[in-house]
């Protein structure tokens, strides 16, 4: 659905059902220079289970009018922003990768708004590397092909899509592609890179949250997740096998499970 | 620093594929069944529902077939990959996912000729019509584009002509007009062209080819490129409108790069069924792993089966783009380094009579309805392959009488000749050889 932010066309999935702010809000967030469509094989589900929905496309990104927000602080008082165009007074937020950190502002600026939070492939900070970053400011198509080699397990590089007949690296790609890969991506890395606020964030959270893992994850190693769980007070951590860093996807059974177990018990539909 | 990533061998044996997944199989195991248990009521509904992925049931899904989809995708460039149970339910599946009664279709002249009669005769039926357009002509896909067009289809060179159409500018015009295209990459396989690299939006093959090789199995597959955003158009309710068949689900909105994928597999796999066998699946596997070394093959021979026929006494004619001559040389060595593929078109002399004592008298070569088997095949299409066309349409495809279609194999190549040898001797006297 379209809805406007701050006078700004912004797209969300709403998982293949109308938008009912009678129901428990969940927004989803996704990482750097992809969009709503990594969450396919969460929102549905859902979705269709008593929850309102939105996985939103970040500004510039998907099907969202930019510019991109240039810092990770900025996009989590984003985040409480579309709560409040929409009326919707409190929700559970789920983040991947970047949409971590995002979660981590939104959640720590604004306790009072946010039930739970999901953490997938997460980190207190997400410094890049120096090369993929400047590819990624200049447009270079490569940046995309490193992101996606560095960013996929076992199953990204062989195969196994949890969907019959998708591929893994080639989907990832075309989302960014499809996307700026200088305006949103660059963007997106350079705010990452920039951001130092994750580990104060985390122990300001108030909420119960989860952090699903892959042991297999490059950009965000497993170690980094786990020591940004020990800075959260209610947290839980779940490690998935030969997983990488795109959990969502690569492991998207396994990490809907876990969502839902978790989800259900703090914020019941 | 450079992305890891697998090359295009590796990718060939290894691609959508893991033995840790399998009980440690090497080999791509053959999942014989028609069906698959549900872990509990609320993970049917969710499979049902395309909350999560997974399989149902064999007609829309499973994992032998699900292996050789993720490899073709792999190998293409693609997003995503739908295997079908041969070339031209490829093909109808594809143009029945994007066309409502109404519609219409730009269409190469030079195509197959199963997929010329599919436009020309059994499409109609539906309410979808076509335009044909002489493959050469670019401006004319131009000026064949109406209001209701919904893509530009063609194969790359054309069957039986061998001419070329050139993809990167009809693509710029197909998507000018908000349309995608679909190519027919048969003859190519991803080993010699990528249509996705070159503006297609859309692959279809016939596996039964060169990607398998042995000629033993029926296959084909439709590759989606993931660029085409149908919400950026409102030419394609059946994509962007909600779908009553899943909940007023809208495939673009969930799908976006893969939308198309998963239309064709809820919608067509669920109401038409042209399902691949997963025993099909497996034999096209066994061809796929040995792909590189036997198109070099197949290229090098057709490369030295051009020489010998452009100097042969008993040949009026051939066509094949490695020839300097021919017009589309310059395209050919643009889009097709690597080699312009083993299909030759050659006219004998002494027309029809002629190419008729000349198949007839062949030993080495196969005559039979097939291409891109690793054994040398010829026939005569105007008698065969393209026989159900009229009259006009043969002159559209610019097809002749005395046309011998040839698909060069990988036997040795002083074999395949002296086999030639004798059937032109044959050809020279064929009066002599029809009384025999």
């Amino acid at each position: 659905m379209k809805f406007k932010v701050n006078n700004k066309e912004v797209f969300a999935s709403t998982g293949g059902r109308p938008f009912d702010k009678k129901k428990p809000l969940i927004i989803f967030i996704h990482g750097s220079g992809l969009s709503h469509i990594t969450w396919v094989l969460q929102t549905r589900y859902f979705a269709f289970h008593g929850y309102s929905v939105l996985a939103i496309d970040l500004p510039a990104h998907g099907y969202s009018e930019g510019p991109a927000l240039e810092s990770i602080e900025e996009q989590g008082k984003w985040i409480s922003d579309v709560m409040d165009s929409l009326e919707m007074k409190e929700a559970s937020l789920v983040g991947h990768s970047q949409g971590c950190l995002v979660v981590l502002e939104c959640a720590s600026q604004f306790p009072e708004k946010i039930k739970s939070i999901g953490l997938m492939g997460g980190a207190g900070a997400i410094p890049m590397n120096p090369e993929l970053l400047d590819l990624a400011e200049k447009g270079d198509p490569k940046a995309v092909l490193l992101m996606m080699d560095w960013a996929h397990g076992p199953a990204g590089h062989f195969g196994g899509h949890p969907v019959p007949g998708l591929h893994h690296m080639n989907l990832g790609g075309s989302i960014v592609i499809n996307g700026s890969v200088k305006n949103a991506l660059g963007v997106d890395f350079r705010a990452c890179d920039n951001y130092k606020n994750g580990f104060e964030a985390a122990k300001k959270i108030q909420c119960p949250a989860i952090n699903i893992l892959g042991d297999r994850d490059k950009m965000c190693p497993i170690n980094e997740g786990k020591k940004l769980a020990e800075n959260i007070e209610n947290s839980e951590v779940e490690i998935i096998e030969n997983c990488g860093h795109m959990i969502l996807l690569e492991e998207a059974g396994q990490s809907l499970e876990i969502l839902k177990k978790f989800i259900r018990k703090n914020h019941p539909a | 620093m450079d992305p890891k990533t697998y090359k295009f061998d590796t990718l060939s044996l290894h691609a959508g594929y893991m033995p840790s997944k399998n009980a440690g199989s090497r080999q791509v195991p053959i999942y014989q069944t028609t069906s698959y248990m549900f872990d509990d009521v609320d993970h049917a509904a969710a499979l049902f529902n395309l909350e999560r992925g997974g399989h149902i049931y064999s007609r829309i899904s499973n994992p032998t077939v699900q292996v050789l989809e993720e490899r073709v995708a792999a190998l293409e460039g693609g997003t995503a990959a739908l295997a079908t149970a041969s070339g031209m339910s490829a093909i109808f599946l594809t143009i029945m996912t994007l066309c409502n009664a109404g519609d219409h279709v730009v269409v190469s002249s030079q195509l197959y000729g199963g997929t010329v009669n599919l436009f020309r005769l059994t499409l109609p039926k539906f309410g979808i019509n076509a335009t044909f357009v002489k493959p050469r002509d670019t401006e004319g896909f131009k000026k064949a584009i109406q209001k209701n067009t919904k893509c530009i289809y063609g194969e790359l060179v054309g069957n039986p002509g061998n001419e070329l159409m050139n993809l990167p500018e009809i693509s710029n015009i197909a998507h000018e007009a908000g349309i995608p295209v679909v190519i027919d990459s048969t003859y190519q396989t991803p080993y010699l062209f990528k249509p996705l690299e070159n503006g297609a939006d859309f692959v279809v093959h016939s596996l039964t080819k060169w990607m398998a090789g042995h000629g033993s199995s029926m296959a084909g597959i439709l590759v989606e490129g993931g660029k085409f955003d149908f919400l950026k158009t409102d030419k394609f309710p059946t994509m962007t409108d909600p779908y009553e068949g899943y909940h007023g689900l809208s495939f673009a909105e969930e799908f976006g790069p893969v939308a198309f994928t998963m239309k064709a597999r809820a919608e067509g796999m669920r109401d038409m069924g042209p399902c691949l066998s997963p025993q099909n699946a497996w034999n096209v596997l066994q061809g796929i792993e040995t792909l590189s070394v036997r198109m070099e093959k197949h290229c090098s021979n057709a490369l030295k089966m051009v020489e010998y026929l452009s100097s042969h006494e008993s040949v009026a004619w051939v066509s094949h783009a490695s020839l300097k001559d021919n017009p589309d040389y310059e395209l050919a060595k643009k889009l097709l380094p690597k080699g312009t593929g083993s299909m030759i078109a050659f006219g004998i002399k002494g027309g029809k009579e002629a190419g008729a004592a000349f198949i007839d008298n062949v030993k080495l070569a196969s005559h039979l309805a097939n291409v891109g088997d690793t054994r040398t095949l010829v026939i005569h299409p105007a008698s065969a392959t393209h026989s159900q066309m009229d009259e006009a349409t043969l002159k559209l495809a610019n097809m002749s009488h005395d046309m011998i279609r040839l698909s060069v194999g990988i036997e040795d190549i002083e074999d395949i000749i002296n086999d030639f040898e004798d059937g032109f001797r044959a050809a020279k006297k064929p009066r002599l050889v029809a009384n025999k």
